[in-house]
C-alpha cells in the first residue's frame, strides 16, 4: 500500500451516501475499499456493472461528477481522484441504481441482438419517428448533461519540445532520463495523476530497492533538470501532422483560480511512444458480472491502493502473470482458486491450482457469489466467490501510433497487435507498447529510444546504467473465449456479446469495419481499447480466417475522451471572435450609438435620440439630415489597400474592370473587381493619392478574400511588376460627411479645405492631424469622405459630429445609410451575392472595351449572355402605405407559385422617408427589360403578398446632379 | 428473407438461426450489361435503381475496399432540402421525398429522423438570405418557416440567448429534415439490389479502363478484366484519381471534412442545429452521442483524418452558441474525402467517353442527395440521357458559365 | 501541421492560408484554356504542388510540395522567387 494516506481521511458522496477514502484514493479504490460492487448500469441492457480496471480503458464504471451546471457525466471511476466534498452519481438507472427498471431489456435480450433495430419498427411509416425513436432515445445515451451552461474556466496552452514522452513507466521513465541528461527539452506526460506507471502496481524491486521508491527518485531528477517539463495527469489524446501533439491536462480539484482542465497543442521534434499495455478480457459467460475484474487490476488495488477486491478470489488466466496477482492475494490473506487453461501451468505461491480448467459460468444478482469451474474433462463445479480476476493477455496501447493512419500487425508471439518500429515518422516505441513485457526490457528500452531521440537531435547521449530489474516477461497462452452456453461480453462498454459479433459474421457482416459498425462493437466511451483485438479474434473464429489477415479497426483521435469545453475553451461568450472597432468607438457611443456586429466590426446602426422610439425613427432623421442638411458616418470599417510602386497602375489595371492607366494623382474612381470567374467580387473607389501609391477600398470584411486575391496576382502571376500590397485597413480613420452642407462643416473644421472636384482626392490637415479628403458620395448628396490617421478618430468624430448638429445635422449610421443607398440604387453584398455579372447590375459600362483584366474572359461564357439572367431592378408597392421586406420572390400576375415561375427575388427594401413609400431592389429575370411591370410579390414565409411595380434601380436624383453639384 | 418485428421475434425465440447474410459475396463475371464503380450510397443506389427501373439483368458494383468505407459512414447524417438555386432546389427536394419512403421501400430501417433543421441567423442580413432561400423552398413545395428570437428560443433554449459576440437573431425552420442512420443506407441498398441480381464485389479495385474507338468495353481490376458498355464512376472521394484512369481530368479538388461525436448522453438536442457565425452544425443521435461538423481543413488531402486548427473553431464555436454541452466529451473524430466542385455543385453526366458516366462533385451535400443521385445516374447509364432531375448537374458547365453556386463564392473549389 | 516559410521559420498552419494548387501558375496569357485552368485538377493522390499565403505571418506567397495520403511536406519556396 504505497499510493495513499490513511492520516489524510477523505469524504465523498456516492448516490447521496457518505463514503470514507484516503488521499491518493480514485473513486473507484474508495468505493471497491467500502465495499461497494455495484457501479453503474449497462449501456444496453441495463445490467449491474462494477469496477473492472485500474485506468483509463474503464468499461463500466462510469458515473456523472456534480450537480449543476458542473456536472459531468459519463467519467470513469477508475480516473477521478477523490476529495472533500466531492459528489459522484450513479448514471444509466432508473429509479435507482440497484432498482433499474429498464433492466427489463435484459430479459428481452434475445430478440434484442446486434442491429435488431434495422429490422423492425418499420409500420406504419411514421410510427418510427413518432413513437419508437423517442423510446429507443431515452433507453439509450449514458449519463445526462445538466442542460445549464458550462461557465467552467478550462484553458488552452501551447508547449514546445525536443522531445515528447508519452507515457511514464519504466520505459518512459529511462527515455526522458536518458534525453534529459543528453541536454534534450523534454516533456514528459502520463496520464496518471502519479508518474511511474505498472511500476506503481508492483511488489518486485527494482534498482536495488522498492520500485516506488526508485521511481520517486527517477522523478525527483528528472524535476531536478531545468530542461525537463514533468506533466502528470496529462494524457496525450491525438497525434497530428509534423510533430504536433494534443493532450488533455486535468487539474486537481479544490484550487477554484486554476482551471478544470487545459488542453495542450504540443509540438515536439521527436516522441517516444511508451504508453504500455491494457490487460483484456476473456470472453465467458457471466464475465460481466460486478466482482469480474481484470487480474492486474485487482493485484494493482491491492498494492497501491490496499484494497481486497475480494475476500474469495478466483483468478482465471493463461499466463504467468495473473499468477503474480494470486501470490499478492495470498498473501494478503485473500483465499484465491488459479483457474488456469494450460496443463501445464505451475503455482507461483501458496494457492490451489485448477489447471486445464476454465470459467464457464457466473452467478449472483448485483454482486458475484459463485463462479463455475469445467476441467479438462468436462466436469462442472460451482465454487463460491466474491471475485473473479481475469487475464486474457495484454493489448500494447498502440492507439497513439495510428492517427497518422499507421496500421499495426498481428504478432502471434506477442499476442497483440504491434507498430513496425518506422511506422510513424519521428516517433519511437518503447516497452510494452512494442511487445516487451519484462521490467528490464522496457527500462533498456527507454533508454535505446532515449538515447536515439537525443542524437537525432545532434546530442551526445551517453546511456544510463540499467538498474537491476525483474526480465520475466512470463509465459502465456492465447485465451479469446470459453465455449459455453450463455451470454459471453466482448464489449462490456457497449453491450456487445459473442453471439452478436457471430451473428454479424453470419449476416455478411463479419469484416472488422462492417461488424463495428453493424453492433457497435468499440463504438463506446472507451472505443474498444480492452475489447477490440477480443472481438478480431472471435471474428476470425466465426469466419473462419486467420486473426492476421483481417487487419483492424482504425483508432482516431481522441485517445480519450476530451471535454468540449477544454478543447473549445475561450470560444464560449464574446472569446469566439476578436471584435473589431473603429477608432471613433467609444465617441459614437458617447453620442447615443447602437452598435450592430456587421462581419467581424462592431458599427453603429443609428444614433438613438432622447424620445425616439426605435431605430426607425432614428433612421429617418438621420436620413433626413443627409438629404436636408449634413452628417457624418464613420465607415472606418472599409477594408482599404495601399498599393505602391511603379507598376502599381499597371497591376490594378489588370485587377479592375475599368481603365486605370489613366487615372491621375489626386483623382479617385468608382471601380470593379471580378472575380476569375467573371462574376464580380467587390465594388468600390480606388484613390490615386500620389505617383505610384493607390488606395483601393473594398466593402467591411472583405479583406481576407480581397488580399489571397490580390496577393496570388501580385506575387504569383506576375512578379515581376514592381509593387507591394498592405492592407491599411486599422492605420486610418475615415468619415462620411455628406449633405447639401457637407462643404460648410469641412471649411469649419479642416485648416483649409481644397476645391475638389466630385472624385477628386486631395491631402488636407485638420488641426495637427495630416491625411486625406476625397470626394466621393455613397447617398447621392454633395459628399466627401475625410480619412486621418487612426489615433485622430476619436477626435475628429466628435468634432465632425459637433459641427454637423451645428448646421442641423448629426452623426448617421447603417440603417440610415442602407436608406441612402437604396433610394439611389447602389449596391452591397445582398445584391452582389457571388452570382451576378457586372451586366446583371447594369455595370456593363465600367467593362473596358480592350478586356484584358481578371474575370474577362469567364465573364464572356455563352451563360452569361443569355436570355433569363436576373438583373438588378428598382420595385416599390403599388399601394403606397405597403411595406416590403427583402427575400420575398416575384411572379407575374396569374402566374402559378412554382420554381419555373419564380423571376427573382427582392435583394434589399427600406422604407424611403425621402420618397415616403417603400422602396427595395431586386435581381429579376430580364428585368432590364420589365421597367414599368405590375409583378407580383410573394414572401410566403412572412404571409405576404402584394403587388410591386417594377422600376429603374434608381429612386432618387436619378440624373446625380446633387452629388457631382 | 423480409424483415418485419414478427421475424425478429421468431429468430429470437429460435436463437437466430434463420439469419442469412444481407447480400452475397460475389465474384466477378466476365462481362456485364452495367458496371458501377464505387460501393458507397450512390453506387449502390444507382445498381440498384438500374436492376429496379430499368430492368437491367446483369448489373456490378465494383468496391475498391468494403460495402460504405467511404463517405457513406463518414458523415453527419444529415438530410434536408434547404436549396434555393435551380438545378439543386428540385433535386434536393426529390431526394428528400425519397428519403421519407426509403426505408419501407428497401424493408430495412433506415431510421429517418425528420426532427426538423434549424439554421440559425445573426443579422438582418443574414435574416433576408435565409427569407430569399426559405420563400425558394416554399415554392419547391418543401416546408420553411421563419422564427424570430422568441420562436427561436421557445424550441431551443439552451442556445445561449446573453451571448453578445453573435446574437440570435432567429432561425429558418426546415421541419422535415432531419437525420438517417447513415452506415444502414449502405447496407440496405446492397441487400435491396442484390436480391434484385447485382453482384456486389468487394476488395475489387478498377486499375484501368478498355476504350477503343472513343467507347468503354470493359475494366481492368484487381481481380482480373470485366467487360462492360456502360461504365459509372460514382467514387465520390476517389473521383478524381478514378478518372484520370480513364484519361480525363476533372473539375474536382479533393479536401477533407472532420466530424466529430460524443460519448453518449441522454436526450438533448432534439433537432439539427447549424451555427450562422461559424462553421458548426449539430445532432444528437439515437445512440445517444452528439454528432457535429464543422468546415473542411482547407488544403486537399486524402487522408481520411485533420487537423487541429480546424478541430479547435468546432469547439468553439460549440462553446459560444451552446456552452450547455461543455461537460460533453468528443469521443471520435473522423475525416470524410469531399469532392469540392468550381461551384460547390455535383456532376451527373457523359463523359467523352462513350459509355463512360460520372457521378461525382458532391461537395458536402453528398448523404443526403444519395438516393436521387442514384436514381438520376441509373437513368442516365441506362438512357444515355440525362434524368430531369439532374439536367443541370452538367459537366460543360463550367465551360458555358450555366453555375449552381449555392454559395456564391466562385470559381475557388475548396471556398464553397 | 506545421509550414517551413523560406523567410520565419517553423509555424503553425494557422498562419497560413491556403491558396490554391500550383497549377494556378502560371496563368495563361490571353487566349489560352482558361476554362481548363481555372476549373480542371490534377488533384492527386500523393505529391501536390500548392500554394500557400503565409497571411498572418510575412505575407509571402509560398510553393510547397505536400503529399496528400501523408502531409509529409518538402520545404517551402517563394512562389514569385526572390525579388
Amino acid at each position: 500500500m504505497n499510493g495513499i494516506d490513511p492520516g489524510q481521511p477523505i469524504r465523498f458522496h456516492f448516490d447521496g451516501r457518505a463514503v470514507q477514502g484516503f488521499a491518493g484514493d480514485t473513486v473507484a479504490s474508495a468505493l471497491l475499499r467500502a465495499g461497494q460492487r455495484l457501479v453503474a448500469r449497462s449501456f444496453k441492457y441495463h445490467r449491474p456493472r462494477g469496477v473492472v480496471s485500474l485506468g483509463s480503458d474503464e468499461p463500466s464504471a462510469l458515473v456523472t461528477l456534480g450537480r449543476g451546471a458542473a456536472q459531468t457525466p459519463n467519467q470513469r471511476a477508475t480516473m477521478v481522484e477523490i476529495h472533500e466534498g466531492l459528489e459522484v452519481f450513479s448514471q444509466n438507472a432508473w429509479p435507482s441504481l440497484a432498482r433499474d427498471l429498464q433492466a427489463v431489456n435484459d430479459l428481452a435480450a434475445p430478440f434484442l441482438g446486434a442491429g435488431f433495430y434495422y429490422k423492425t419498427f418499420l409500420w406504419p411509416r411514421r410510427a418510427w419517428f413518432r413513437l419508437y425513436e423517442p423510446i429507443i432515445r431515452r433507453a439509450a445515451g449514458l449519463g445526462a448533461l445538466s442542460g445549464l451552461p458550462d461557465r467552467g474556466q478550462d484553458e488552452k496552452a501551447f508547449a514546445f519540445c525536443d522531445l515528447l514522452v508519452i507515457g511514464a513507466g519504466p520505459a518512459g521513465l529511462m527515455a526522458a532520463l536518458t534525453a534529459a541528461r543528453a541536454g534534450a527539452d523534454v516533456i514528459l506526460a502520463d496520464e496518471g495523476a502519479v508518474m511511474g506507471g505498472r511500476l506503481l502496481y508492483e511488489t518486485e524491486d527494482l534498482g536495488g530497492m522498492p520500485a516506488t521508491a526508485w521511481v520517486a527518485a527517477a522523478l525527483a531528477e528528472l524535476a531536478g533538470w531545468p530542461n525537463v517539463r514533468l506533466m502528470p495527469r496529462t494524457t496525450v489524446t491525438g497525434v497530428y501532422d509534423h510533430g504536433t501533439f494534443a493532450a488533455l491536462e486535468r487539474l486537481p480539484a479544490g484550487s477554484p483560480q486554476r482551471p478544470r482542465e487545459c488542453f495542450w497543442r504540443i509540438v515536439a521534434t521527436r516522441a517516444v511512444l511508451a504508453t504500455g499495455a491494457g490487460e483484456r478480457m476473456i470472453a465467458f459467460p457471466g464475465n460481466d458480472r460486478p466482482g469480474v475484474m481484470l487480474a492486474g487490476a485487482v493485484r494493482g488495488y491491492l498494492n497501491r491502493f490496499g484494497v481486497l477486491a475480494g475476500r474469495r478470489v478466483v483468478v482465471f488466466a493463461a499466463n504467468d502473470d495473473a499468477h503474480r496477482t494470486a501470490r499478492d492475494l495470498a498473501g494478503a490473506g485473500a483465499a484465491v482458486v488459479v483457474v488456469d487453461p494450460r496443463p501445464e501451468a505451475v503455482a507461483l505461491g501458496d494457492y490451489p491450482l485448477r489447471a486445464g480448467s476454465e470459467v464457464v459460468a457466473t452467478r449472483g444478482r448485483a454482486a458475484l457469489s459463485s463462479v463455475a469451474l469445467r476441467d479438462a474433462g468436462g466436469r462442472v463445479e460451482w465454487i463460491a466467490a466474491d471475485c473473479l480476476a481475469v487475464s486474457g493477455g495484454w493489448n500494447p496501447t498502440l492507439q497513439l501510433a495510428c492517427h497518422l493512419g499507421a496500421k499495426p500487425h498481428w504478432d502471434e508471439a506477442v499476442g497483440g497487435f504491434l507498430m513496425a518500429p518506422d511506422a510513424v515518422p519521428g516517433m519511437a516505441f518503447a516497452g510494452a507498447v512494442a511487445g516487451v513485457f519484462s521490467t528490464r526490457a522496457a527500462l533498456s528500452a527507454g533508454i535505446r529510444a532515449g538515447a536515439e531521440a537525443a542524437r537525432a537531435l545532434g546530442l551526445a547521449p551517453i546511456d544510463p546504467d540499467l538498474p537491476a530489474a525483474s526480465d520475466a516477461a512470463g509465459a502465456m497462452r492465447l485465451v479469446w473465449q470459453v465455449a459455453a452456453p450463455g451470454r459471453a461480453f466482448v464489449d462490456l462498454a457497449n453491450d456487445v456479446t459473442v453471439k452478436d459479433l457471430v451473428l454479424a459474421a453470419a449476416e455478411g457482416m463479419g469484416a472488422p469495419e462492417h461488424a463495428k459498425r453493424y453492433t457497435t462493437q468499440g463504438m463506446a466511451p472507451d472505443q474498444g481499447r480492452g475489447s477490440n483485438t477480443t472481438a478480431l479474434a472471435v471474428l476470425a473464429d466465426a469466419t473462419a480466417s486467420a486473426l492476421a489477415a483481417g487487419g483492424t479497426t482504425t483508432a482516431r483521435p481522441p485517445f480519450v475522451p476530451v471535454s468540449i469545453s477544454a478543447m473549445g475553451a475561450g470560444g464560449a461568450g464574446r472569446g469566439f471572435a476578436p471584435v473589431r472597432v473603429t477608432p471613433a468607438h467609444a465617441a459614437a457611443l458617447a453620442r447615443g450609438a447602437v452598435m450592430i456586429e456587421a462581419g467581424p466590426w462592431l458599427r453603429a446602426s443609428h444614433f438613438l435620440r432622447l424620445g425616439e422610439s426605435g431605430w426607425a425613427e432614428s433612421c429617418a432623421r438621420e436620413v433626413a439630415y443627409v438629404r436636408h442638411a449634413v452628417a457624418v458616418a464613420d465607415v472606418s470599417s472599409l477594408s482599404r489597400f495601399d498599393i505602391q510602386g511603379p507598376d502599381a497602375a499597371e497591376f490594378l489595371q489588370r485587377i479592375c474592370t475599368n481603365t486605370i492607366t489613366t487615372l491621375k494623382p489626386g483623382h479617385a474612381r468608382y471601380t470593379l473587381l471580378l472575380r476569375e470567374d467573371g462574376q464580380v467580387m467587390e465594388d468600390g473607389p480606388l484613390v490615386h493619392l500620389e505617383p505610384g501609391r493607390f488606395w483601393l477600398y473594398t466593402s467591411s470584411g472583405s479583406g481576407e478574400a480581397v488580399r489571397r486575391h490580390l496577393e496570388l496576382a501580385a506575387q504569383g502571376y506576375w512578379p515581376d511588376l514592381r509593387l507591394r500590397i498592405f492592407d491599411a485597413t486599422e492605420n486610418w480613420a475615415q468619415f462620411a460627411i455628406a449633405g447639401p452642407r457637407a462643404r460648410e462643416l469641412l471649411a469649419q473644421t479642416l485648416d483649409s479645405l481644397p476645391d475638389l472636384a466630385f472624385m477628386g482626392a486631395a491631402p488636407v490637415s485638420a488641426g495637427g492631424a495630416r491625411g486625406w479628403l476625397m470626394r466621393i458620395s455613397y447617398s447621392g448628396e454633395l459628399g466627401y469622405e475625410l480619412v486621418l490617421p487612426a489615433r485622430y478618430g476619436d477626435a475628429a468624430f466628435r468634432a465632425l459630429c459637433d459641427a454637423a448638429e451645428a448646421l442641423g445635422g448629426g452623426a448617421y449610421g447603417l440603417e440610415a445609410m442602407n436608406v441612402l443607398r437604396i433610394e439611389k440604387g447602389f449596391l452591397t453584398h445582398a445584391e452582389i451575392d457571388g452570382r451576378v455579372s457586372a451586366e446583371d447590375l447594369g455595370l456593363g459600362r465600367m467593362l473596358r472595351a480592350s478586356g484584358g483584366h481578371i474575370g474577362a474572359e469567364m465573364a464572356a461564357r455563352p451563360a452569361f449572355a443569355e436570355a433569363g439572367r436576373k438583373q438588378l431592378v428598382g420595385l416599390r408597392p403599388l399601394a403606397k402605405a405597403m411595406p416590403i421586406a427583402a427575400g420575398g420572390h416575384l411572379f407575374a400576375q396569374g402566374a402559378v407559385l412554382a420554381p419555373e415561375n419564380d423571376l427573382g427575388h427582392v435583394t434589399s427594401a427600406c422604407d424611403s422617408p425621402t420618397l415616403g413609400h417603400a422602396l427595395a431592389l431586386a435581381l429579376l429575370r430580364d428585368g432590364r427589360g420589365r421597367h414599368g411591370e405590375t409583378l407580383r410579390l410573394w414572401d410566403g414565409l412572412r404571409g405576404t403578398d402584394q403587388l410591386v411595380e417594377v422600376t429603374a434601380p434608381t429612386a432618387y436624383d436619378p440624373e446625380g446632379g446633387r452629388a457631382r453639384g | 428473407m423480409h424483415f418485419s418485428g414478427f421475424r425478429v421475434l421468431a429468430e429470437g425465440l429460435r436463437g437466430g438461426s434463420g439469419w442469412r447474410p444481407f447480400w452475397r459475396k460475389a465474384a466477378p463475371a466476365a462481362e456485364y450489361d452495367a458496371i458501377v464503380i464505387g460501393g458507397g450510397g450512390h453506387g449502390l443506389a444507382t445498381a440498384y435503381y438500374l436492376a429496379r427501373e430499368h430492368r437491367l439483368a446483369r448489373i456490378a458494383v465494383l468496391e475498391k475496399g468494403w460495402v460504405g468505407s467511404g463517405n457513406i459512414g463518414r458523415n453527419t447524417t444529415i438530410v434536408r432540402a434547404t436549396y434555393m438555386i435551380p438545378g439543386n432546389q428540385e433535386f434536393y427536394s426529390a431526394s428528400l421525398k425519397m428519403w421519407e419512403t426509403l426505408a419501407q421501400e428497401l424493408n430495412f430501417n433506415l431510421m429517418y429522423s425528420p426532427r426538423g433543421l434549424l439554421m440559425l441567423f445573426h443579422s438582418d442580413g443574414q435574416r433576408d438570405a435565409f427569407a430569399r432561400r426559405g420563400n425558394a423552398m416554399l415554392v419547391q413545395g418543401d416546408d420553411a418557416q421563419l422564427l424570430d428570437r422568441e420562436g427561436l428560443r421557445a424550441l431551443v433554449p439552451y442556445l445561449d440567448f446573453e451571448q453578445t459576440r453573435f446574437p440570435l437573431h432567429g432561425a429558418l425552420l426546415h421541419p422535415r429534415g432531419g437525420t438517417v442512420r447513415h452506415d444502414a443506407v449502405a447496407w440496405a441498398y446492397a441487400r435491396a439490389a442484390d436480391a434484385r441480381g447485382v453482384d456486389i464485389i468487394e476488395n475489387c479495385e478498377v486499375t484501368g479502363f478498355d476504350i477503343t474507338g472513343g467507347k468503354v468495353t470493359g475494366v481492368q481490376t484487381s481481380r482480373g478484366a470485366i467487360r462492360a458498355g456502360r461504365v459509372g464512376m460514382v467514387a465520390a472521394g476517389r473521383s478524381g484519381e478514378l478518372a484520370a484512369r480513364a484519361g480525363l481530368r476533372l473539375p474536382i479538388e479533393s479536401h477533407i471534412l472532420q466530424a466529430f461525436v460524443t460519448e453518449g448522453l441522454k436526450p438533448f438536442i432534439h433537432h439539427v442545429i447549424s451555427y450562422g457565425m461559424g462553421h458548426f452544425y449539430i445532432s444528437q443521435s439515437d445512440k445517444g452521442g452528439l454528432v457535429f461538423g464543422g468546415d473542411i481543413d482547407f488544403y486537399p488531402s486524402y487522408a481520411q483524418r485533420g487537423n487541429l486548427p480546424m478541430a479547435e473553431h468546432v469547439m468553439e464555436a460549440a462553446m459560444t452558441l451552446m456552452p450547455a454541452i461543455g461537460r460533453a466529451r468528443v469521443l471520435r473524430s473522423w475525416g470524410g474525402i469531399m469532392d469540392m466542385t468550381p461551384d460547390g455543385s455535383p456532376i451527373i453526366d457523359r463523359t467523352p467517353v462513350e459509355g463512360l458516366y460520372l457521378d461525382a462533385g458532391w461537395n458536402y451535400g453528398g448523404f443526403k442527395a444519395t438516393p436521387a443521385s442514384g436514381l438520376c445516374m441509373a437513368h442516365l447509364m441506362a438512357t444515355d440521357a440525362p434524368h430531369p432531375l439532374a439536367r443541370r448537374y452538367r459537366l460543360d458547365r463550367f465551360a458555358t458559365g450555366a453555375l449552381i453556386d449555392e454559395e456564391g463564392t466562385g470559381a475557388t473549389h475548396h471556398l464553397h | 501541421m506545421r509550414l517551413i516559410c523560406p523567410l520565419c521559420g517553423a509555424r503553425d498552419r494557422r498562419e497560413f492560408t491556403w491558396v490554391g494548387a500550383a497549377e494556378l501558375l502560371p496563368r495563361p496569357a490571353p487566349g489560352g484554356d482558361l476554362v481548363a485552368w481555372l476549373h480542371l485538377r490534377e488533384n492527386p493522390a500523393g505529391p501536390l504542388d500548392e500554394l500557400w499565403l503565409h497571411s498572418a505571418g510575412c505575407g509571402a506567397l509560398l510553393r510547397a510540395r505536400r503529399d496528400t495520403r501523408s502531409h509529409a511536406t518538402a520545404g517551402l519556396v517563394l512562389a514569385g522567387g526572390a525579388r
